[in-house]
């Protein structure tokens, strides 16, 4: 092969400047990887034309798995015969993303011998991404990552790789364990994740506080957000100590307040946690006085989607609290009975979100036996075209 | 030395996240009561058993190089007994005990093209997605927009100093792998026009029941050309999805004439102050110029600055919107407002002022 330098003036733009460069990734893996080389030769040619060069389709994997590999094409195969395949495979993340420097060297090994040596520290869904191999590569990446302890990820129509935010292991905000919960849910649902049996894909991110990190809400199927029920726990001394530092408590707090139930006397702060919706912002103004209270737990939240195909949705409440103990038993009950309405009758590539459009949110709470509560709804309906369920209602009676 | 044949190992899931954690994350984890910012880029967690816990915080390019991991690894021996982590945001993060090893690391990081950063009131690393550099239907390059935008807004992310936190995410098409909808500016790539159809190679690659039933808009019909069953597009119901290439490879929508980018603003998914909520149109369309986008660069700095300048403290882009409304915001950056702002999409409706709340 000969290892001529490909000539690349409008991708050399892209290295000059302060924020750290892809293109000067591209090319420190090209030095060692014909498939670089070709990758930059091929990006090259996009950017003259402005057209991408990649070809899905045609479906390619690990034995006995249907998902964590993506096919991916060159249309200029004839130019770049090195990406003539390059298909990205998806290794599950620690949970947290969290790594010894060795494991990232063992990824770092076995994706150098096997394929471009380049990666996405992280895709969107959280993966570790494993940008670019030839298809005869893939069996011997998936073995060696299996010896070395790593799984791929989830693609398709299937669980996609759960993730979380950091949750206890560095935030004082978590209101449950998000990595272990994380965590048990991969492993219980390793099948769901390997092997695609859904309508369309099934998103589960973990999410310690509202603030939601993970971006959950806008982000996954099932969002699991951590929230508590009792007080704010709050600490006068360093309420003063902030107020003694500048904070304008008045201005920066109370008027923030989305509830407006705190008060400032200018000496004593006093909430009235009836009225607090757990916005966190108080909390995080001042992290050193106040603080998530005792009774933690999460709340469940389902259906958000990107705009493909019906429109976008954010997830919508659908179980207000769950106590940390309950959680991953509740999250199993809930994931087995949504699965098997949504199995049943979610059409080709309908989410869940999509599905409770179209059939209504009664009927779907109907289906899967939870009965309604007034957190679910922003307001109860405004339109009076109510289907009465008279015959129903009577026969119960 | 001869290897005999070892088990095919499946299903085995991730490596446990204990194994990876710290001593000091494992002696504290989960009794972790307040933090403090030091510095852009800097925080001291502090634990009951008074325990501190000091993070630096690295923006990377989020392609990365088995080389560059490497030198990542590196560091975190150097530094954090051989422990990183990564963030949600393609960020890199080193977890010290000892805070006086902060600016010799910052340094190293320095040295190696690392802006520490992206804490707190900064604008955080940029959620992006795989453009022309891996995808299929990819309007644009994220790599390359996000590249030039950071280059253009640096000191935003190594200076904490804007009203509020902003997030920013780029998407290569309307698919939105990194669900970009709801950040305070999201660059979004475009097509606009309907997808051209390969006649010849659709009856070969695709099921035409399910190119049609893949239509959002039912503009997909079945039709015999030349004798070849394959399908029209009716031009006028298409809004450029992609759907009906996702599911059929012999429906291009690339374009080098007229895909570009769009840009949305005053989206969040953190729950403070003020609901989670979708990014809304502020440009409907800017032109792929690559490999440095310069249409598209000027006018997000033009945004970000504008915000920084007219916001009040704690006020996300969405919520100071909300305060100044939307004609001052159009006024206020100089973008104009067209007809391609107003949804015509389902339940449109409800995004139409129904009232005489106006501010002049
Ligand atoms: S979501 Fe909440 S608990 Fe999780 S890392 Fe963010 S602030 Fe902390
Ligand atoms: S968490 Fe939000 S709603 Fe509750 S008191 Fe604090 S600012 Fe108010
Ligand atoms: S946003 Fe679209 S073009 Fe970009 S990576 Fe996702 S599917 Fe591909
Ligand atoms: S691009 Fe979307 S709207 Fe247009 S024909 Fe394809 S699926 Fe239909």
């Amino acid at each position: 092969m000969a290892d001529e330098k490909i000539s690349t003036p409008l991708l050399d733009e892209l290295e000059k400047g302060p924020w750290p460069s892809f293109v000067r990734e591209i090319k420190s893996a090209a030095q060692t990887s014909p498939m670089a080389r070709d990758l930059l030769g091929q990006l090259e040619l996009s950017y003259e034309e402005k057209v991408g060069h990649w070809k899905h389709g045609g479906i390619v994997g690990v034995r006995g798995y249907g998902g964590g590999v993506i096919g991916r094409y060159s249309d200029v195969p004839e130019k770049f015969p090195n990406v003539a395949h390059f298909h990205t495979l998806r290794v599950n993340q620690p949970a947290g993303w969290f790594y010894t420097s060795q494991a990232l060297r063992t990824l770092c090994d076995i994706w150098e011998r096997h394929g471009s040596g380049l990666t996405n520290m992280h895709g969107s869904t959280g993966d570790i991404i494993f940008l670019g191999t030839k298809t005869d590569e893939l069996e011997p990446t998936f073995s060696e990552l299996t010896q070395a302890g790593f799984d791929l990820g989830g693609s398709g129509s299937d669980m996609r790789t759960p993730s979380a935010c950091v949750g206890p292991a560095r935030c004082e905000w978590a209101c449950y364990d998000t990595l272990k919960l994380c965590y048990d849910i991969t492993m219980e649902y390793q099948d769901e994740l390997h092997r695609p049996a859904f309508p369309y894909k099934f998103k589960i991110k973990c999410a310690g506080c509202p603030n939601d990190c993970v971006a959950s809400i806008a982000r996954a199927d099932l969002s699991i957000i951590g929230i508590w029920k009792d007080d704010i726990q709050q600490d006068d001394e360093a309420v003063a100590e902030y107020v003694a530092n500048g904070l304008d408590i008045q201005a920066d707090v109370v008027e923030r307040c989305p509830t407006r139930c705190m008060q400032w006397d200018g000496k004593k702060l006093t909430i009235n946690n009836r009225d607090c919706v757990r916005c966190m912002h108080c909390i995080n103004v001042m992290p050193k006085a106040l603080r998530p209270g005792k009774e933690r737990g999460a709340v469940l939240l389902l259906g958000a989607k990107a705009p493909i195909i019906q429109g976008a949705i954010l997830s919508s409440v659908l179980i207000p609290f769950v106590p940390e103990e309950e959680l991953f038993d509740t999250v199993k009950e809930l994931l087995s009975r949504v699965w098997e309405f949504w199995d049943e009758y979610g059409m080709n590539r309908e989410r869940v979100g999509e599905l409770i459009q179209r059939v209504g949110m009664a009927n779907f709470l109907d289906a899967i036996g939870l009965d309604p509560v007034p957190e679910m709804v922003s307001h109860p309906r405004d339109n009076p075209y109510v289907f009465y369920k008279v015959d129903e209602e009577q026969s119960e009676q | 030395m001869a290897t005999e044949a070892t088990k095919r190992l499946t299903d085995i899931g991730p490596p446990h996240y204990e194994k990876f954690l710290p001593p000091i994350i494992k002696r504290n984890y989960g009794k972790w009561l307040y933090h403090e910012r030091l510095a852009p880029g800097v925080m001291c967690h502090v634990a009951e058993s008074g325990e501190k816990l000091y993070t630096v915080r690295a923006g990377s390019p989020r392609l990365l190089s088995v080389h560059t991991i490497r030198k990542i690894a590196d560091l975190a021996d150097k530094y954090c007994n051989g422990y990183v982590r990564f963030t949600s945001r393609n960020n890199i993060e080193f977890l010290l005990e000892d805070p006086s090893k902060i600016e010799d690391l910052k340094k190293d990081l320095q040295a190696l093209g690392f802006p520490v950063g992206g804490t707190n009131n900064a604008i955080s690393n940029v959620v992006h997605t795989q453009g022309w550099v891996h995808c299929h239907s990819a309007a644009t390059d994220a790599s390359g927009l996000v590249k030039s935008v950071m280059d253009a807004l640096y000191e935003r992310f190594t200076h904490e100093d804007l009203p509020a936190k902003l997030r920013l995410a780029v998407a290569c098409c309307l698919n939105m792998c990194g669900a970009v909808h709801c950040s305070d500016i999201a660059i979004l790539g475009v097509h606009r026009r309907p997808p051209r159809i390969l006649h010849d190679l659709l009856p070969k690659v695709c099921e035409i029941p399910t190119v049609v039933a893949s239509c959002p808009t039912g503009a997909i019909r079945a039709r015999t050309v030349d004798g070849k069953q394959t399908v029209e597009v009716i031009e006028q119901q298409c809004m450029y999805c992609g759907n009906c290439y996702t599911v059929c490879p012999a429906m291009p929508l690339n374009n080098p004439q007229t895909d570009g980018v769009s840009i949305w603003v005053g989206g969040k998914v953190s729950n403070a102050r003020s609901k989670p909520r979708f990014s809304k149109l502020a440009i409907p369309y800017l032109p792929n110029n690559p490999p440095r986008w310069p249409e598209v660069v000027e006018a997000v700095v033009k945004i970000v600055d504008v915000y920084a300048k007219h916001a009040r403290k704690y006020e996300r882009m969405g919520e100071w919107i909300d305060r100044i409304g939307w004609p001052r915001f159009f006024e206020l950056t100089g973008i104009p407002f067209t007809r391609y702002h107003i949804d015509d999409f389902k339940h449109a409706g409800l995004t139409y002022n129904r009232s005489t709340h106006l501010k002049f």
